[in-house]
């Protein structure tokens, strides 16, 4: 027999100025299993705390109903008092008779009646409550984060600062990123490898970090806590324990005409390369691909040159499995491919390039060894035309609706160090907004224009067309002074658009990680919770979750960092108990719960069942990881024979409650 | 307990812990009034509300039931508030089938910072279940006390 | 000479000059906007402003549009300017006004060798 009580609170005035408390009391004493009803003028201090527990003990009460305020208020406070009480959490309900009733009804009849109602609603609950336990489950103390860009690596150091071991799985044969690619960076125009690299050799000789290059995840299983990952590493032909980084096998390997990724095919590398001198690890790679030996076993001088002994044409893809407690997406952005933009003559013309381009031409390890050259016949550019938002803020579906954000600071940053090297150079901007904001950002921009004279027009490009004498005949709109402006360029550099990098789609399926129309990475909350994916256990850094720029990419990075190490000092997790069960005996096996569960919590297995007539059956049921199921219930509705159920919401207990208000 | 005769409508309002409910508090902090007819059942989610829950409370009595949960994209659970429209497209018009009209069952998006919207909106979806008068077409007359 | 309306002239075009952004980009790429008055990027703002009568006045800029649908194909935010172009074109042909041909005289213009669908669709053209 259950056994009731009833705590209604006055709130002051606040709900005894619109409900009489004490008829909501004595009407709530009738209803059936109600031993103990009363009203108190605070419930949630500390004496009307300790008549709850009083009553509790006095009444070995089962349940213990609370009229107050919202329960988003103090459902956490008077669970607290009950469990000290000796009363399970979970057998305590509120009844919303404050905001959503005393403070909206100005009649004093009506609104009692209503609070007598939401009374009985959560009463009928109340008698259907189970008592329920939080799970636990163990942590494993490690972290993984995928790709080691600037925002890969800054996460993985500050968790490696704070004892907990760490691994980098990178897809290309080093870490760095695009970071490593740029020359200078805005606002405060420092050398981007100058900043960069020593983190990189931080990462190298961290002892909490491992760095898996030339790697791949391949597969996730498990969950927050408990991460089951799978790496492929890929064969990069060369013992990484042997290579010293030397660099001979690169200077004698005669297949030397591979365009060169690294400066986005502007010059060629060899077959067996290190991206660049600052790589970490410093270990070269073969790509097999352009490899004669490889290809056709016809070569073999990296194998006879190396003094090392590194080279071993025979290695083979490896796969690793790995246990981690938390996982780190940083899989970062790439700019979008411009060849839907014909107006521009990107693939017309060698001298229309991208930014990013752009930054290699200046870059002192560039092609041009820093040069600012044509890349079609080597000669200094005199007029050069930037052009912003191309493929950004674009709904004509060439391009992306979104704004690319870094743009407008790097062209400034371009124009900028392009009039300072060669005052001699006319240099245009065609933007449609220029946007900046973001600390000195403002400050930056303006000096590009009133500083150093570069042009900013506000319009934007129509067409490039290349010109027999090998300039480009530039048409653009001057909207403020109404004119179609023709400008013979030497130079056209494109802003275009960053998108998310190609894996980060696959990788969100593996991770059941949310992901928006652009494939940028949700968050568990787009302003309180910016770091997290609403998957456990999952976190985002830098622009695999958004456009953003280092400054704002580090701090997200080390933001995801305190994240994940809140929860790798955790020994066990705590789970919220109320979280979808299944009935076996009840379950089809049909799957459609597993479909419908956005965490992946939901899994079939075959198990054995002892039947009526003493045979044994297996039959395929579902069970849910107590651990990731988050409790939305979605799984409950598609379940077409009612096995699925959720703790604390149940069927039952809901229809209880529609009961009681529709009496 | 009435006493005239005026038709006072019975609603229930399932709101999801994450956004309407907490928008139906954020209505009651700014004392926004709307009637006492409606009485809000707290869920997770959107997706968690049965077809069978809204059944059962035409089936005791219920003049009207309505829906809320975070907007579309908003959902603290990803894609539970998808679910639920979906669900409940099937089940309104299968229900305006049996003769209980399009305008007693409805399905609202309103945010946690969307009071002066939810108030709004229950205001006028009383009004419009009162105009209709009593859901007689689904009661259950044995579930009927005396 | 009878007011054409804003609202009018989206109808027929079916073009929302709300989603323009102001980049200009259809006046960079236009062909003929040297012999215009009013370049595409002003037909939007100007539509959107509701000052349809000078764009209705000028012929120069009316027919020196090619319809090529450049700007439209370049545009960011497919907000098709020539469509506006068009509009404005077909606002001015509705606003001549005149009835050309009426029911009654048929009978006596009616060439017996004529095909009918040619008689009906000079009807359509020739009457309002």
């Amino acid at each position: 027999m259950q056994k009731i009580g009833v705590f209604v609170c006055h709130c002051g005035t606040n709900i005894a100025g619109t409900v009489d408390v004490h008829a909501v009391a004595e009407a709530l004493k009738e209803e059936p299993g109600v031993v103990f009803s009363a009203d108190y003028p605070y419930m949630c201090s500390e004496a009307g705390q300790n008549m709850i527990k009083d009553a509790i003990r006095d009444y070995q009460l089962t349940g213990a109903v609370i009229c107050s305020c919202s329960p988003r208020m103090h459902e956490a406070t008077f669970r607290k008092a009950a469990t000290s009480a000796g009363l399970n959490p979970y057998l305590v309900e509120i009844a919303n008779i404050r905001e959503q009733c005393s403070w909206i009804h100005k009649d004093m009849p009506t609104a009692t009646e209503k609070a007598i109602i939401l009374g009985k609603a959560a009463i009928a609950k109340v008698h259907l409550n189970a008592p329920l336990t939080a799970g636990e489950s163990p942590v494993t103390k490690r972290a993984l984060v995928i790709r080691g860009g600037i925002a890969g690596i800054q996460t993985a150091l500050d968790i490696a600062e704070a004892g907990f071991p760490v691994d980098i799985v990178e897809k290309q044969p080093t870490i760095g990123g695009k970071m490593t690619q740029l020359d200078k960076t805005f606002p405060t125009l420092d050398c981007a490898a100058c900043i960069l690299t020593p983190k990189m050799v931080d990462c190298a000789q961290n002892e909490n970090i491992k760095i898996y290059s030339y790697s791949e995840v391949t597969d996730v299983k498990g969950f927050v806590g408990n991460f089951r990952v799978t790496i492929k590493r890929k064969a990069r032909y060369v013992d990484e324990t042997k290579c010293t980084g030397c660099g001979i096998c690169t200077e004698k390997c005669p297949m030397k005409k591979v365009p060169n990724e690294f400066n986005l095919g502007m010059n060629n590398r060899t077959a067996v390369y290190i991206p660049f001198a600052q790589a970490v690890p410093k270990v070269a790679t073969i790509d097999p691909e352009h490899c004669n030996m490889l290809k056709n076993g016809k070569c073999g001088v990296c194998a006879k040159v190396c003094t090392a002994g590194a080279i071993d044409y025979k290695q083979k893809d490896e796969f690793i499995e790995q246990e981690y407690g938390a996982i780190v997406v940083a899989t970062g952005y790439n700019p979008i491919k411009l060849d839907r933009y014909d107006e521009f003559a990107y693939s017309q013309s060698k001298d229309v390039i991208t930014s990013l381009e752009f930054e290699r031409l200046t870059n002192a390890a560039g092609p041009t060894s820093g040069q600012l050259l044509r890349p079609s016949d080597g000669k200094h550019p005199h007029t050069i035309v930037f052009v912003q938002c191309v493929g950004s803020r674009d709904t004509s579906g060439c391009g992306k609706e979104y704004c690319s954000k870094i743009c407008c600071m790097y062209t400034a940053k371009h124009a900028m160090l392009t009039r300072e090297k060669y005052p001699d150079t006319d240099v245009y901007v065609f933007y449609i907004d220029v946007r900046t904001p973001g600390k000195n950002f403002d400050e930056f921009y303006r000096r590009a224009v009133e500083e150093y004279g570069v042009h900013y027009i506000k319009g934007m490009v129509g067409k490039v067309a290349p010109r027999a004498d090998g300039t480009l005949l530039v048409q653009a709109s001057d909207l403020i002074s109404n004119e179609q402006l023709k400008i013979n360029a030497d130079l056209v550099v494109l802003a275009a658009a960053i998108e998310p990098d190609k894996t980060a789609r696959p990788l969100a399926t593996m991770l059941t990680a949310s992901m928006d129309t652009n494939d940028f990475f949700t968050e568990a909350h787009p302003k309180l919770r910016p770091v997290e994916s609403p998957t456990a256990g999952i976190f985002l850094s830098g622009t695999c979750q958004g456009p953003k720029d280092i400054p704002e990419t580090v701090s997200q990075a080390s933001a995801a960092a305190a994240k994940v190490i809140g929860l790798l000092v955790k020994d066990k997790l705590t789970c919220n108990p109320c979280v979808a069960h299944s009935d076996e005996w009840m379950c089809n096996g049909c799957s459609s719960c597993e479909k419908v569960c956005p965490y992946g919590a939901i899994t079939y297995s075959d198990k054995e069942f002892k039947m009526p007539d003493r045979t044994i059956a297996i039959r395929r049921v579902a069970s849910v990881n107590e651990a990731v199921c988050q409790g939305c219930g979605a799984c409950t509705v598609a379940c077409p024979s009612g096995a699925m159920d959720l703790k604390g919401f149940s069927n039952r207990q809901i229809m209880a409650e529609v009961d009681a208000i529709c009496k | 307990m009435q006493v005239n005769n005026e038709f006072k409508p019975k609603i229930i309002a399932f709101c999801c812990n994450w956004c309407s409910y907490a928008g139906a508090d954020l209505a009651g902090t700014n004392r926004l009034n709307y009637p006492a007819d409606v009485k809000i059942i707290r869920v997770p989610c959107s997706c968690r509300i049965n077809p069978m829950f809204i059944l059962r409370a035409f089936q005791r009595g219920a003049d009207g039931v309505i829906l809320c949960g975070c907007h579309p994209g908003d959902c603290h659970y990803t894609s539970g508030n998808y679910f639920a429209r979906r669900r409940m497209t099937l089940l309104f018009s299968m229900l305006d089938y049996l003769g209980i009209e399009k305008e007693r069952t409805r399905v609202e998006w309103v945010s946690a910072a969307e009071g002066a919207k939810f108030a709004a909106t229950m205001n006028e979806f009383v009004e419009t279940v009162t105009k209709l008068g009593e859901n007689k077409r689904l009661e259950d007359l044995r579930c009927k006390e005396n | 000479m009878a007011q054409v309306s804003k609202e009018e002239i989206i109808r027929i075009s079916g073009v929302n000059p709300l989603k323009c952004m102001r980049c200009g980009k259809c006046s960079a790429t236009c062909p003929s906007y040297e012999e215009m008055e009013y370049h595409p990027h002003q037909f939007v703002y100007m539509v959107e402003k509701g000052e349809i009568e000078p764009l209705l006045k000028s012929a120069d800029s009316l027919y020196h549009c090619l319809s090529c649908f450049a700007c439209v194909e370049r545009c960011p935010r497919n907000v098709e300017p020539a469509k506006l172009v068009e509009a404005i074109r077909l606002a001015v042909i509705r606003q001549q006004g005149q009835n050309h041909l009426k029911p009654e005289t048929i009978p006596e213009v009616l060439d017996e060798d004529l095909p009918q669908q040619a008689i009906v669709s000079a009807f359509r053209k020739y009457s309002k």
